[in-house]
């Protein structure tokens, strides 16, 4: 059905270029390219794209990085990109697409996700954060966690529970929240690497448009699923090259200090180098996969390898330091512009690393998901359904 | 760029050789055979080779080939290992290969058509980086030397055997070779101890071109048996996940309890990573990439110990049912372990992959090394 070729868009890329200056206003450029379907090619016409198959968005990247074009900075927003916007698209309205869309991928408008609460994590769904009816608005209060990026975020998808008297599940409503109504309060929440990355939120009395709400009302459920399914495949599925990522760190450190080598960590090092290039094949036949139409389950492999893997290269390039690995470089209260998981010193990335089997689910979760999900195994007798 | 996935004549070629398996290597036909005299199912290898063509599939088309190509002989494989089919073919690969880097076009052609079988006659635990030489050319040719551990040679094969600085083709028949089967671990892939006493030989290649033709031919043999340990492991897995959602204890499903959960799940995520591996082996093999023989040393380091596990799990979650002869889990097992010494083991592969991307091992140790054989 699609006519769409990598030449053709290299020479849409091309004409476009010839009509914006990348070295000029920034917003400017990147709300244009939005606007010719150059954004995201596989989104629909009119909401920045071209209904493109999706692995022709290399193609489309690579020639604006060519000539240094301004990008939309997505790990600063890569909940917004990952997670919220593919839920919009496949659950929001045509008026909702058409507001939120845009400034999301621009990177105007920064997302945050209020899903986890104090006492519901893994289990999600017994969330107590309350949005009541009131004309045409609905009344939310309550209490949500371990929120990133909140302190910069101009939205957030929120999940709430409109009717406490069904069970769990069916009780909750998805809502789009705008992060400077009243009512908002954003806490900094700090971390065992020192830094706040973040938040706690506090909703009070916060007034949320009925034309804000996600789908039907109890349905919220099912459209959070849509969510956390693009989020585990956003954690670990990028493409990298060979050694790209955490590996890439311990090589270069292992080829450039030899007064550091021993055989045992000799040992760790190939160990690690061949379990994650074969994660990283996994991942890219992952994205083969779901280029050619096939998307499977292997998103869950390449979230649970990646925790797993970050954790264990980190673990073991501090080691291979030695006396340096007992420095740090500080221990300020930071606020980041965006999650870093490569960033600063080996101690900081192998602390780093312990969030990554929690956040975006539990690899324990995810081990249960795969088995009962995936390899079709009986759920376990629960008390809560 | 690598292409990972399975092409639609790929799946095809998978379809009609799960079909013949299924219709004509059962697993209780594959067990019963243990206790029988004939090693492998020439029957079964007969059907492969005339019906499906397995043997002309990397061989050029104006060969008598089918033109395909090494990517298609994995897919081959993958089904053989799920079914620990006892039959010749990964040893027909290895030979094909060899042949093809030596360019001998009439022997390929009647490998090709299945006029003759043919194996590279070196241990089955040889590693690509190290064929040991154990054979002597006098003139004639003639040659002379122990091989030990060979799998798949037939007794009417042709052996490519690596000698003196030359690769020379022998007919197994000769008076002058003894073939003396060995008790195997694994009893699905027969192994031989080869002696050669003045046996006459035609040179097929001589200097650097045997040399490459020997190691391409082992590169090609750990990355094709990649895919047989995926084949293999995807069937321990699913066979296991089936069988811990029927069988029940304390009133529920033995695949509702968590810890088999998790193990299995585990289980998944390395079999899938595998798959990737295996098949980036083929792709670069059939390819022709420089880069093949690392992809290949990957392979053995990560799917080698993954078909082990794999096999393990399965036994393990079987219960005492796994534990018996009469389930086939052994049969897996035994051809799991074996594989993971096949073409080297993980960790003579891991030690290839470290020369190959510069992670040299500590100067320390060959310091030590040295020093004791000082001493």
């Amino acid at each position: 059905m699609s006519d769409h070729t990598a030449d053709r868009l290299r020479g849409l890329v091309a004409a476009f270029l010839r009509t914006r200056d990348p070295g000029g206003d920034r917003t400017g450029f990147l709300r244009a390219r939005f606007d010719a379907g150059l954004a995201w090619v596989h989104y629909p016409a009119g909401l920045g794209g071209l209904a493109a198959p999706p692995h022709l968005q290399p193609v489309v990247d690579a020639a604006f990085a060519e000539v240094d074009a301004p990008d939309n900075r997505p790990r600063r927003n890569s909940i917004g990109l990952g997670m919220a916007a593919p839920t919009l698209l496949r659950h929001g309205t045509d008026a909702q697409c058409r507001r939120w869309l845009r400034p999301l991928w621009t990177g105007e408008e920064v997302w945050c996700q209020l899903f986890s609460e104090p006492d519901a994590g893994s289990d999600l769904a017994g969330l107590r954060t309350s949005a009541v009816r009131d004309g045409d608005d609905w009344v939310v209060d309550g209490q949500k966690v371990w929120t990133s990026m909140a302190h910069e975020a101009r939205w957030a998808v929120l999940l709430a529970r409109t009717d406490p008297a069904v069970p769990k599940h069916r009780g909750i409503t998805y809502f789009v929240c705008d992060m400077t109504a009243p009512g908002v309060q954003v806490r900094p929440l700090r971390q065992l690497t020192g830094e706040a990355e973040f938040n706690e939120v506090f909703l009070t009395g916060v007034r949320v448009p009925d034309s804000q709400r996600v789908g039907a009302v109890g349905e919220g459920w099912q459209v959070a699923r849509t969510t956390l399914m693009n989020e585990r495949v956003a954690i670990g599925g990028r493409p990298l090259p060979r050694e790209g990522g955490m590996v890439g760190l311990v090589a270069r450190l292992w080829r450039e200090r030899p007064e550091l080598r021993t055989a045992g960590l000799h040992q760790e090092v190939v160990h690690s180098w061949v379990r994650a290039e074969a994660a990283r094949l996994a991942a890219l036949r992952l994205r083969q996969l779901v280029a050619a139409g096939q998307p499977g389950p292997e998103g869950s492999a390449v979230k649970l390898s990646f925790a797993e893997l970050s954790q264990r290269i980190s673990g073991l390039e501090v080691e291979l330091l030695g006396a340096e690995g007992l420095r740090h470089d500080d221990w300020a209260m930071r606020r980041p512009e965006e999650p870093d998981l490569l960033g600063r010193t080996a101690t900081y990335r192998y602390l780093r690393a312990r969030g990554n089997s929690i956040e975006g689910g539990t690899s324990e979760i995810l081990r249960t998901v795969i088995a009962e999900r995936v390899l079709g195994l009986p759920t376990e007798s629960r008390v809560d359904r | 760029m690598t292409d990972l996935l399975y092409g639609a004549d790929e799946e095809a070629l998978r379809d009609s050789v799960r079909a013949l398996l299924t219709a004509h290597a059962p697993w209780r036909r594959t067990l019963a055979r243990l206790d029988g005299d004939e090693p492998y199912d020439s029957a079964l290898w007969t059907r492969l080779v005339d019906q499906l063509g397995v043997t002309g599939l990397a061989v050029p088309a104006e060969l008598g080939g089918a033109g395909a190509g090494f990517r298609e002989v994995a897919v081959v494989l993958e089904e053989l290992g799920r079914a620990v089919a006892p039959v010749p073919f990964l040893g027909a690969a290895v030979a094909t290969r060899a042949l093809l880097a030596c360019g001998d076009t009439e022997l390929l052609g009647q490998l090709a058509t299945g006029e003759c079988d043919a194996a590279l006659a070196v241990c089955l635990a040889t590693a690509p980086d190290a064929p040991p030489r154990p054979v002597t050319v006098d003139p004639g040719p003639a040659l002379s030397g122990t091989v030990p551990g060979v799998a798949d040679a037939l007794p009417g094969a042709l052996l490519l055997v690596p000698a003196g600085d030359g690769l020379y083709a022998v007919e197994a028949t000769h008076p002058g070779v003894r073939m003396t089967p060995v008790v195997s671990l694994d009893a699905t892939r027969p192994l031989a101890d080869i002696v050669l006493t003045g046996a006459p030989a035609r040179m097929v290649a001589t200097g650097a071109m045997a040399g490459r033709a020997v190691s391409a031919a082992l590169t090609a043999g750990a990355a094709l048996l990649a895919s047989e340990q995926v084949g293999l492991a995807q069937w321990c897995l699913d066979t296991t996940v089936a069988y811990v959602r029927d069988r029940h204890q304390f009133g529920r499903s033995v695949g509702s309890f968590q810890a088999v959960k998790h193990r299995l799940a585990d289980l998944w995520v390395e079999v899938t990573e595998a798959r990737a591996v295996a098949r980036h082996a083929a792709d670069r093999l059939a390819a022709g990439d420089p880069e093949a023989p690392l992809a290949a040393a990957l392979a053995q380091a990560y799917c080698g110990p993954v078909a082990v596990r794999a096999a393990e799990v399965c036994v393990q979650l079987h219960g005492g049912l796994g534990f018996t002869w009469e389930h086939p889990a052994h049969l897996y097992l035994k051809r799991a372990k074996s594989n993971a010494i096949a073409f080297g083991t993980a960790d003579r592969h891991r030690a290839a992959l470290a020369r190959l991307v510069d992670l040299p091992p500590p100067v320390a140790m060959a310091r030590v090394t040295t020093g004791y054989r000082r001493s």
